[in-house]
């Protein structure tokens, strides 16, 4: 693994939803990201795993904590340096309908970021450079003169990566990339962003609430429960040793296409409902539905320590 | 075993600017008694619309069912006048759908929501038909019924929604239940809590169930048989055991292929290339044709004859035709 790239550090951040509530979106978050890895983001809605990316981003201020690319704190950033960063950090969006603009042509989408950047001289250097992303996303060509609503569903996400792809960026956050599209259609998707990492050696945060999908792109994988980062570890451990009683249970939910060993399995059904993050539960944020929730639980949060080399919980279970 | 339900070349039809889309284009299926029939395919295979038309909820225009026979309990729905149907609709069939969100009404308490139906179609009394839906609340795994029944939907959390629909649903206690995606917009945690809901309550009320679905990991875990459709057809029908471990259409392999599983270590996905057709001119031979990694001359020039495999397993695909399956044999020779 290449050296780390991106540093989170204790993250949090707030939202201000009327003078005396406050969302707790992201609580004290940590996690690093290395060169070339894939690191995966999962959870439920509202666990605040797009709050994350988009904070990174800077696309939101964060409330405490730090998040340093390369060793700067992007949040500390000067405009002029903020938008330089921009060519390393891109994002690939999640709805392919709403994130092309209608009126655009393909062409004018994908060339966009390089102009915003002044990247080239000529305007035949732009469209050369057009064609060339639209081939390596798997379109042809005769599509940048097309309008978003002439293609399908997958089609517009290969345009998005494109577009993402016009700065040559480092890093790039995919924030549910493949959700909105039918199943045939993701698993194109999934290997093409394989592809493309593996031929550019790109970085990947990679952000979804699929975990089967998830498993399949990211080398490792945090798992979040209602703002805060309960499990971290390489993807082939979690699945094979999840730790903490959450992810025991998110991945007993998923139901696995295949009825002879979809019977066999043993489910965790967790009960009740994702609790506020407004009013988050004290101590430890699962234990309201935790199957083996303690008396310490609702006193104190658990920390978030490596159990085993690599292996992060945050459950008073292993302490 | 005793047939509930069966649809015979049915055709549905959508006039827009562009054309007339022909969205369902000759389904046949039959729905025994108590059994759980799930209909999967992707966006766009005419899924809805077919459970739509089953209740005939095509809003027309721009809809129509241009042909077909929906024949429940020997009545053939497709005939009914709209206040014959009025009287099927939450009696006899009842229908659940995707957003629990945008499915009950903001303005009035779940409690009125839930015994409309019931005061609508039957002589009961406003105590009797509170005891029914209190009954409801409980059978869905509402807690605290009494006080639950007073409050308004935006009371409750998405999964909770979802219960109520359901208990709406099955207020009248219908033979038919048509759940249309009912757990796309839940997270993973609450799908399994009302997966685990329909096991319960066709085991209490014996309810048969249609489910509409493009997820293979509900399918294998609730239903018993399952209709495979593409591009306005079902291009495959058979038992969950045929489907998942006999699979013969290449579509219905390549939509089992493309589907990650949790289970097993897998280097690269198999997708399907390329794209559904577009339906505005849906093509002469079997739909599949262009994405098709087998795909023979005949099959964009003739549509497919249904082979019965066995009893339970039909198949509409040229492969299974006696002179491909030599072919087949000879080429795996060599």
């Amino acid at each position: 693994m290449g050296k780390v790239i991106l540093e989170v550090n204790r993250l949090q951040k707030f939202f201000e939803i009327s003078r005396n509530q406050t969302l707790q979106a992201v609580n004290d978050v940590s996690f690093q990201i290395s060169q070339g890895e894939t690191f995966g983001l999962v959870g439920e809605s509202g666990c605040g795993k797009s709050t994350i990316g988009r904070t990174i981003l800077g696309l939101y201020d964060k409330t405490a904590g730090e998040v340093l690319y390369d060793g700067k704190d992007i949040h500390a950033l000067k405009e002029n340096e903020k938008f330089q960063l921009h060519r390393k950090m891109q994002m690939i969006f999640q709805d392919p309908y709403a994130s092309l603009n209608p009126r655009s042509t393909v062409q004018e989408i994908i060339s966009e970021p390089m102009e915003v950047h002044h990247i080239y001289r000529h305007k035949h250097e732009i469209k050369e450079r057009v064609y060339h992303l639209l081939e390596e996303v798997g379109l042809q060509r005769e599509h940048a003169n097309r309008y978003p609503h002439e293609f399908s569903g997958g089609q517009r996400q290969r345009i998005g990566i494109a577009r993402a792809l016009a700065l040559e960026p480092d890093f790039i956050i995919a924030d549910e990339p493949i959700s909105a599209l039918d199943v045939s259609v993701q698993a194109q998707i999934v290997n093409l962003l394989k592809e493309i990492q593996r031929e550019k050696g790109l970085t990947f945060l990679f952000i979804a609430h699929d975990l089967s999908m998830v498993k399949q792109i990211s080398d490792r994988i945090g798992v979040m429960y209602l703002g805060n980062l309960v499990e971290l570890t390489q993807a082939e451990a979690l699945y094979e040793r999840p730790l903490h009683p959450y992810t025991k249970a998110l991945l007993s939910a998923i139901p696995i296409p295949d009825p002879v060993v979809e019977e066999k399995r043993e489910r965790i059904i967790l009960q009740g409902e994702l609790p506020s993050p407004i009013s988050p539960p004290s101590g430890c944020v699962f234990r309201t539905r935790c199957p083996r929730a303690m008396n310490i639980c609702e006193q104190q949060k658990p920390p978030f320590q490596e159990i085993e080399p690599g292996h992060y919980v945050a459950c008073h279970l292993y302490h | 075993m005793e047939t509930l339900l069966e649809v015979r070349d049915l055709h549905v039809t959508f006039s827009t600017y562009g054309g007339t889309v022909k969205a369902v284009r000759g389904v046949y299926f039959h729905l025994n008694k108590g059994e759980t029939l799930a209909i999967v395919g992707e966006s766009g295979c005419g899924k809805s619309v077919t459970s739509q038309a089953i209740m005939r909820l095509i809003p027309e225009p721009p809809g129509k069912i241009t042909k077909g026979e929906v024949i429940f309990k020997g009545k053939d729905l497709a005939s009914y006048t709209e206040k014959q149907m009025r009287a099927i609709r939450g009696v006899d069939i009842s229908m659940i759908f995707q957003d629990p969100m945008t499915a009950l009404n903001p303005t009035l308490t779940i409690g009125t929501q839930l015994m409309e139906g019931l005061r609508e179609h039957q002589a009961v009394s406003g105590e009797e038909a509170k005891i029914k839906a209190l009954e409801m609340m409980h059978l869905v795994g509402i807690p605290n019924p009494k006080e639950r029944l007073k409050q308004y939907p935006h009371h409750f959390s998405g999964g909770m929604r979802q219960r109520i629909v359901i208990a709406m649903a099955l207020i009248c206690e219908p033979e038919l239940l048509i759940a249309d995606e009912p757990t796309t917009a839940l997270d993973v945690t609450i799908q399994a809590q009302i997966l685990e809901l329909f096991g319960h309550i066709q085991a209490t009320t014996g309810v048969s169930i249609i489910l509409i679905t493009h997820d293979l990991g509900v399918v294998a875990k609730i239903a018993d048989r399952i209709a495979v459709m593409y591009a306005g057809k079902i291009i495959e029908t058979g038992t969950k055991h045929d489907i998942f471990y006999d699979a013969q259409h290449p579509y219905t392999k390549g939509l089992l292929n493309s589907v990650p599983r949790l289970d097993l270590k897998e280097e690269r996905l198999t997708p399907i290339d390329g794209t559904p057709p577009d339906l505005f001119s849906p093509p002469r031979g079997c739909p599949f044709t262009p994405r098709c990694p087998l795909a023979m001359e005949v099959c964009g020039k003739v549509y497919p004859v249904t082979t019965e495999r066995s009893r339970s397993h039909h198949v509409d695909c040229w492969l299974q035709d006696e002179r491909a399956q030599q072919l087949l044999a000879r080429t795996a020779n060599q």
